[in-house]
């Protein structure tokens, strides 16, 4: 009797522990796809060459293999390829008949040449021309460094262009919309004159810059046997991918990376990096962790500490609560109406009222983009808080009262530092919460591409007014958004896996603050 | 039990004597929680200074909430209400302009369940001073060594003013606690069963902590232990049932109760 009782409760156990397996095993199956998809963006792939013979017709392809998947409605084994040359084909990726596929080789002379525009290039390097000299014939991976050189050259120059067109122009845009604002007087029209003058030259140079950059060009060859050129000033880089031993490989792989972590993105960011959107990501969470801390921190003090129990109370509690469950768009309607129209309007009118009708705060911005996630993640806040404030024992409020301390001190000096740890958990957790929040973004500040960092180097270098980029809706945009949603498929994959990453770094830089304090307060059970 | 009576009426009008009133005067006082449920019916007491004074009685009859009637901290309970008065040194603490931190300042406080902060132990000490707002290093330093010598706990913890008191055993904890409550030099100290979660030799020394200390605070201990009581006291009051029963001389309570049920409590027959 006694043990089928203790047996009793066996199949329970095993049912529950089944469901943690199975969620255990759902998390690490998501984790396991994002990563081995992000990560294999990065590596360099075998690029094949394939004569198909279809039709009676034969034709020549290269390109890497994507995937071979049965064709839905015949039934057959095919293939698909990523080609590349979408500036010569029109499309970057075609699927081929399995059966049609005749001889297969991986040439070691395949070029892949990444371009600032259309993509890259699968092809043979035939030769350099040049404006004012002869052509140069390139023949094989011995004449590499000869076009390496050409590129790089190309590549400074394409540095110093944006450095003049970003920083110094900027500079003296600034300085001239400036001098516009004020009062006309004859020093300032003088002063005008001659900025318009410096900004003229500026921009000449930028011009012959990039002039010089584009007179040379890369004359290459392509599957079907067409030439093409491409300006030298318009190539990233070169590589190819079936001569790299292992070591090149991987190489190129942490360069690729390398680049998505640090470059901005280009080609409706579907090529380049993805670094303003980091950026945008992780200062927006920090502004929105500063904003909701205090914020929830004082709304827990005096419901916990202050308000008398009471239905009012209760009520207040229940609408928290159900604060967190409401969707998060509604917030960013909200944010909208009254960040965005309500109170960036007056700001404008009240300070900015001479650039009007151009908003500055009127629209959406990375200030109010925190403002509104730290609405949508108080009530977070607000219950950890509480939580902490309440597991601080009552005897050492008792102490701290019998000392002589006013209510408000013993709040300030015993309760609030106790349950630090508590309220930084709750930090933590809005911080979780927010960074990965999309939806209520769109309406108040977040764009596909933000012409500069929220933080930069131009006075007064935090602009809380600028729109920003976010790993979150970067994903969107590359999955839903891009011209070709297919070749932005792998950056999808690794941004998503760089989102998951940002979001898993900030979380543990709250727990390591949180766990510093704690081991302050060491043993705090008293 | 009549001669009981006798003695009981012969010790009341002795304490009237205006020579004699306590330091701290508990006129007819009552107390309720919940507004209706009643802990203390019409206590008088007459408390004084320079003596310990022991609350004794079996447990929820009310001591700790007359020791905490004394310096108000039963203000943090909702819904509480009191009838009478509790004067010390003549005036009402309830006065509508008589301040409660001010109050508490005059009273110390030591709990039962020791409760240092999650501070340093130099801290600690000078919570008192700190919320008062003094800021002279030197007074806040002499302040230090003086309240934790006279908690007989300087020559263990001189040399780790800085580090968190909660690293201390649980006696010396309490005797941290105690130097909390003597830092800004109270009148009165309030002990609610300090001794109740410590050893036999961390409860010996503060016995002996609390001798030392009635040359110059009025102290009110409130105790579970006959012997405690017996040791220490000067005067003891029984209570029972919210109302006390007994008052006067430890050496007559024990020796020679004039109560029936005072004599069975402390000869150990209920409680
Ligand atoms: N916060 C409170 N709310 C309601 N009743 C209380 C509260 N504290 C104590 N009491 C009641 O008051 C009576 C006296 O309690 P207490 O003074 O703590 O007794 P003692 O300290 O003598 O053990 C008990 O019946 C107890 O249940
Ligand atoms: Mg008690």
């Amino acid at each position: 009797m006694l043990q089928r009782q203790a047996a009793a409760g066996e199949p329970l156990v095993w049912l529950s522990s089944m469901g943690l397996a199975t969620g255990i095993a759902m998390v690490i199956f998501l984790l396991g796809l994002i990563l081995v998809n992000g990560i294999s963006v990065f590596w360099p792939k075998r690029v094949v060459q394939l004569q198909v013979s279809e039709d009676g017709s034969e034709r020549q392809l290269i390109g890497e293999i994507v995937k071979k998947q049965k064709q839905a409605t015949s039934g057959d084994q095919e293939w698909q390829l990523y080609t590349a040359n979408r500036d010569a084909f029109g499309h970057s990726f075609v699927y081929v008949p399995e059966a049609a596929i005749g001889e297969q080789s991986q040439p070691l002379d395949i070029l892949k040449i990444e371009r600032l525009e259309f993509g890259s290039v699968f092809g043979r390097a035939l030769r350099i021309e040049q404006a004012d000299a002869e052509p140069i014939s390139l023949v094989g991976e011995a004449d590499d460094p000869q076009l390496q050189e050409f590129v790089d050259e190309a590549t400074a120059l394409r540095a110093e262009v944006t450095e003049i067109e970003k920083s110094e122009i900027g500079r003296v845009n600034n300085r001239i919309e400036r001098l516009k604002r004020k009062p006309a007087n004859s020093a300032i029209t003088a002063e005008l004159a001659s900025l318009t003058g410096e900004y003229e030259a500026l921009a000449q140079k930028a011009r012959k810059l990039r002039d010089l950059a584009t007179q040379t060009h890369l004359i290459y060859e392509i599957s079907d046997g067409r030439e093409r050129s491409v300006a030298i000033g318009h190539i990233v880089s070169f590589y190819r991918p079936n001569a790299m031993g292992l070591s090149a490989r991987c190489g190129r792989f942490l360069h690729n990376a390398k680049v998505f972590l640090l470059d901005a993105p280009r080609e409706a960011n579907t090529e380049g990096g993805v670094f303003p959107a980091i950026f945008g990501t992780v200062i927006m969470t920090i502004f929105m962790s500063l904003a909701v801390t205090p914020f929830g921190v004082i709304t827990a003090i005096y419901l916990h500490e202050y308000a008398r129990t009471g239905p009012l109370l209760t009520s207040v509690r229940i609408a928290v609560n159900n604060l967190a469950g409401v969707p998060s768009i509604v917030f960013g309607v909200f944010g909208l109406g009254f960040f965005v129209y309500f109170v960036g309007g007056g700001i404008d009118r009240l300070f900015f009222a001479d650039t009007l009708p151009t908003p500055t705060f009127g629209t959406g911005g990375i200030l109010w983009a925190s403002l509104t996630l730290s609405l949508l993640t108080v009530p977070v806040v607000i219950v950890a808080a509480e939580e902490a404030l309440s597991a601080v024992p009552r005897g050492t409020r008792e102490a701290a009262l019998a000392c002589g301390a006013s209510k408000w001190q013993t709040i300030q000096r015993v309760i609030l530092p106790a349950s630090l740890p508590g309220i930084l958990t709750g930090m933590i957790l809005a911080m979780a919460r927010g960074a990965g929040e999309v939806a209520p973004l769109m309406l108040v500040g977040v764009v596909k591409l933000a012409p500069s960092l929220a933080i930069n180097s131009s006075y007064p270098f935090v602009h809380l007014d600028q729109k920003f980029m976010h790993l979150g809706f970067h994903i969107y945009d590359l999955g839903f958004q891009s011209p070709d949603s297919e070749a932005a498929l792998p950056m999808v994959f690794a941004t998503t896996l760089l989102l998951i990453v940002v979001v898993v770094v900030l979380n543990l830089a709250g727990i390591l603050v949180r766990d510093r304090l704690r081991r302050k307060y060491a043993g705090s059970t008293f | 039990m009549t001669a009981s009576l006798e003695n009981t009426e012969a010790t009341m009008s002795e304490e009237q004597t205006d020579a004699e009133k306590g330091i701290i005067s508990i006129q007819d006082f009552s107390f309720f929680y919940n507004k209706t449920a009643q802990a203390l019916f019409d206590i008088n007491l007459e408390i004084p200074a320079n003596q310990i004074t022991s609350f004794i009685g079996p447990s929820g009859c009310g001591k700790s909430t007359l020791l905490r009637s004394i310096n108000r901290m039963n203000d943090l309970i909702h819904d509480v209400r009191h009838e009478g008065d509790i004067q010390i040194t003549g005036n009402s603490i309830f006065h509508r302009l008589i301040d409660v931190i001010s109050l508490r300042k005059r009273v110390g406080m030591v709990f039962q369940k020791s409760n240092p902060f999650p501070k340093s132990i130099y801290e600690n000490v000078i919570f008192g001073l700190r919320v008062a707002g003094i800021r002279d290093r030197k007074v806040l330093d002499e302040t230090v060594e003086r309240s934790l010598r006279s908690a007989a706990l300087w020559t263990e913890v001189k040399d780790r003013l800085h580090a968190s008191a909660l690293g201390l055993s649980g006696g010396q904890m309490q005797r941290l606690c105690i130097a909390r409550a003597i830092a800004s030099k109270p009148q009165i100290i309030l002990m609610d069963e300090p001794c109740s979660a410590l050893d036999p030799v961390a409860t010996g020394k503060i016995e002996e902590l609390t001798r030392e200390l009635k040359k110059e605070y009025t102290i009110i201990i409130v105790t579970h232990s006959m012997q405690q009581a017996s040791r220490i006291s000067d005067r003891t009051a029984f209570f029972y049932l919210g109302k006390v029963v007994e008052y006067d001389d430890t050496q007559t309570i024990f020796s020679n109760p004039a109560n029936s049920q005072t004599e069975d409590y402390i000869t150990g027959r209920f409680g």
